[in-house]
């Protein structure tokens, strides 16, 4: 900040408002929002910075495909990292048993995917006057968000005396017990329009799941998600909820889909298809799909429209989550209709992307 | 042509001198919507006109889906500054995010929430009418977000809500504005809801995404159905009563065009 240079027009940036604020693992967006990373950089990339405060995430499983644990993984191993506190929520008997499955993140800089070596930094020749703002470029993306190495277990130390609140949904016959976790949780975050103290998430696995006593009372799980939308709204907190949509009767479905504000869903990308194959590059690395329906869109009412609304998931290196958009390997002049088929970045069919 | 009007207001009947400001008075106004395209930019945009410093009309906003915060940012964007509006009196906004209806509580004299949130928009609608003589609108940002948190009851209260607010606006002169999402009920086999809804208004919009998907300049299409048009006299039947344009949103308002007609 030695450089305050005398301003010699009247409209200058307010530098007071636009600095960073004080925590790690925060970012501004735009519209008086601030973002939290997702865990995965090229999610970050697609969504704009991240989840925004106070949004509500949804993410529609496929029950042939297990990435949205992955979504969830990155999620809260990122909140870890930060020091964010975390509540998770599952059905299953030992909801605390997840923990030991959350990825660590890539420590040392060869194992970091991206990051520049820092040697190679030294020999290109920049102004010296601009090096410095480099430095901070990086430190900066380092403190928001990791690279995940799915195969390493997150280290005890992220996890011991972590502010972390896990909850079974097995148990409860009703979501009662779910809500008031959420609420004592949240409360802990009210919004205040100056300063943000702390931040929250949580993370909400196969909320209609079918073992679950409640499944049968649609109701009761729209109200229990319209209620955990309020109370986000008005806390520093992000949440996010995967469900099985095939499990809901298709309005209920709509209806959870309309209350998120960022939708995402998840697509089994079928061994050995043939077509397919041939068709886009790289096919083998692939693990499955992720569809991008709706970005939040908080204080504002643009709509963010993406370039492609399909990615590809694929493990770096068999260890970094990695999105990509589809790359369709050219189709030779013969066969001319799989242009039809292919779906891959105009996000125009609506009933998913890819129809097999 | 008044260059302030755009394709929505022509469609709404806003090119019309009546005597009474707002060709809306009177009539219930439904906005569908889908997932994929959101129809709130209309609801701010009638939230801006009858905020509109030209006019001294009211309103009375049901906020389901969003804070406060939210609508203020939207509308200083669009030149409405709501947090005036409020303390002239103008808005009445009414925070429904954490409205809840639940069998254990039932409250005094057997009425629902529902119910009693009817009694609330009624108390002050006689409030407003008291100080002014004009044009009051009613809003309900999230039909369905209603709906949810009055199930647990009883479905039908909602029902009858609209009912009683659809009375309102004969009996007092009021507007009302309702946003629903059409594709919740697109899977139903007699979705009566829906119908009932789309029977009570007087104007239809609908606003859909291209058939050929989302793009960067054209958001979506917009089919405003407007009932009441055709009966309004003065050449009112030469116009096509269902008219369909595209929309393209922006932070400072929406550009409507023709297909194909965008400059």
């Amino acid at each position: 900040m030695a450089a305050t240079n005398v301003r010699s027009s009247s409209f200058s940036r307010n530098i007071s408002v636009v600095s960073s604020p004080q925590i790690p693992g925060l970012k501004c967006g735009p519209n008086g929002t601030t973002f939290i990373s997702t865990g995965i950089r090229d999610l970050d990339r697609i969504l704009g910075g991240g989840y925004p405060l106070g949004s509500l995430v949804m993410v529609m499983e496929d029950p042939e495909a297990p990435h949205h644990m992955d979504l969830l993984r990155t999620f809260m191993s990122q909140g870890l990292v930060n020091s964010q506190p975390l509540l998770y929520a599952s059905p299953s008997k030992d909801p605390r048993g997840f923990l030991g499955t959350l990825p660590h993140p890539a420590s040392s800089k060869e194992d970091k995917p991206t990051a520049p070596d820092p040697d190679q930094g030294e020999s290109l020749r920049i102004a010296w006057q601009y090096r410095k703002y480099m430095e901070n470029q990086k430190n900066s993306i380092d403190d928001y968000s990791n690279d995940f190495d799915m195969r390493k277990p997150l280290e005890r130390q992220f996890l011991s005396g972590r502010p972390i609140d896990c909850v079974s949904l097995l148990d409860s016959s009703d979501l009662s017990v779910a809500q008031d976790h959420c609420a004592t949780f949240l409360s802990k975050f009210p919004r205040n329009s100056s300063s943000i103290a702390s931040v929250g998430r949580i993370a909400i696995q196969s909320f209609c799941s079918p073992l679950c006593e409640y499944s049968d009372k649609e109701s009761d799980m729209l109200s229990f998600i319209r209620l955990l939308k309020s109370m986000l709204m008005v806390s520093n907190a992000v949440a996010i909820v995967t469900f099985p949509p095939s499990m809901l009767s298709p309005s209920s479905s709509k209806r959870l889909q309309h209350m998120a504000d960022t939708l995402l869903s998840i697509k089994a990308i079928p061994d050995g298809d043939k077509e397919l194959e041939k068709l886009l590059t790289g096919y083998k690395d692939i693990n499955g799909f992720l569809n991008v329906h709706k970005v939040a869109r908080i204080n504002t009412q643009v709509p963010v429209i993406l370039d492609a609304k399909t990615f590809s998931m694929s493990l770096k290196k068999r260890r970094f989550l990695a999105l990509e958009c589809l790359n369709q390997a050219p189709v030779d002049g013969s066969s001319g209709t799989s242009y039809g088929t292919s779906g891959s970045c105009s996000g125009s069919s609506k009933s998913g992307a890819l129809d097999f | 042509m008044d260059r302030s009007l755009n394709l929505l207001d022509l469609a709404l009947g806003f090119d019309q001198e009546l005597a009474d400001s707002s060709p809306l008075t009177g009539k219930v106004v439904l906005i569908e919507d889908c997932v994929e395209t959101s129809g709130s930019f209309v609801l701010h945009q009638l939230m801006k006109r009858v905020l509109s410093p030209n006019s001294s009309d009211a309103l009375i906003f049901l906020a389901f889906a969003r804070p406060f915060s939210h609508y203020d940012r939207i509308l200083r964007k669009l030149g409405c500054n709501l947090a005036t509006q409020k303390t002239n009196n103008r808005l009445v906004f009414v925070d429904m995010l954490m409205m809840k209806c639940s069998d254990g509580e039932q409250t005094e004299g057997n009425a629902s929430p529902v119910a009693k949130l009817f009694r609330e928009i009624q108390e002050t609608v006689r409030k407003l009418r008291s100080v002014t003589n004009s044009n009051i609108t009613v809003m309900v940002d999230d039909m369905s977000l209603l709906e949810i948190a009055a199930t647990s009851s009883n479905s039908d209260h909602v029902l009858d809500f609209l009912h009683y607010c659809h009375t309102l606006t004969s009996e007092s002169k009021c507007s009302l504005v309702v946003l629903n999402h059409e594709d919740i009920y697109s899977s139903m086999e007699r979705p009566a809801f829906l119908l009932k809804m789309v029977c009570l208004a007087d104007v239809v919009i609908k606003a859909e995404p291209l058939a050929s998907g989302l793009a960067n300049d054209v958001h979506g299409q917009l089919t405003v159905l407007n009932k009441g048009i055709g009966n309004s006299g003065r050449g009112g039947s030469s116009r096509n009563k269902l008219q369909n344009f595209q929309f393209r949103i922006k932070e400072n308002g929406i550009e409507y065009f023709y297909p194909g007609f965008r400059n």
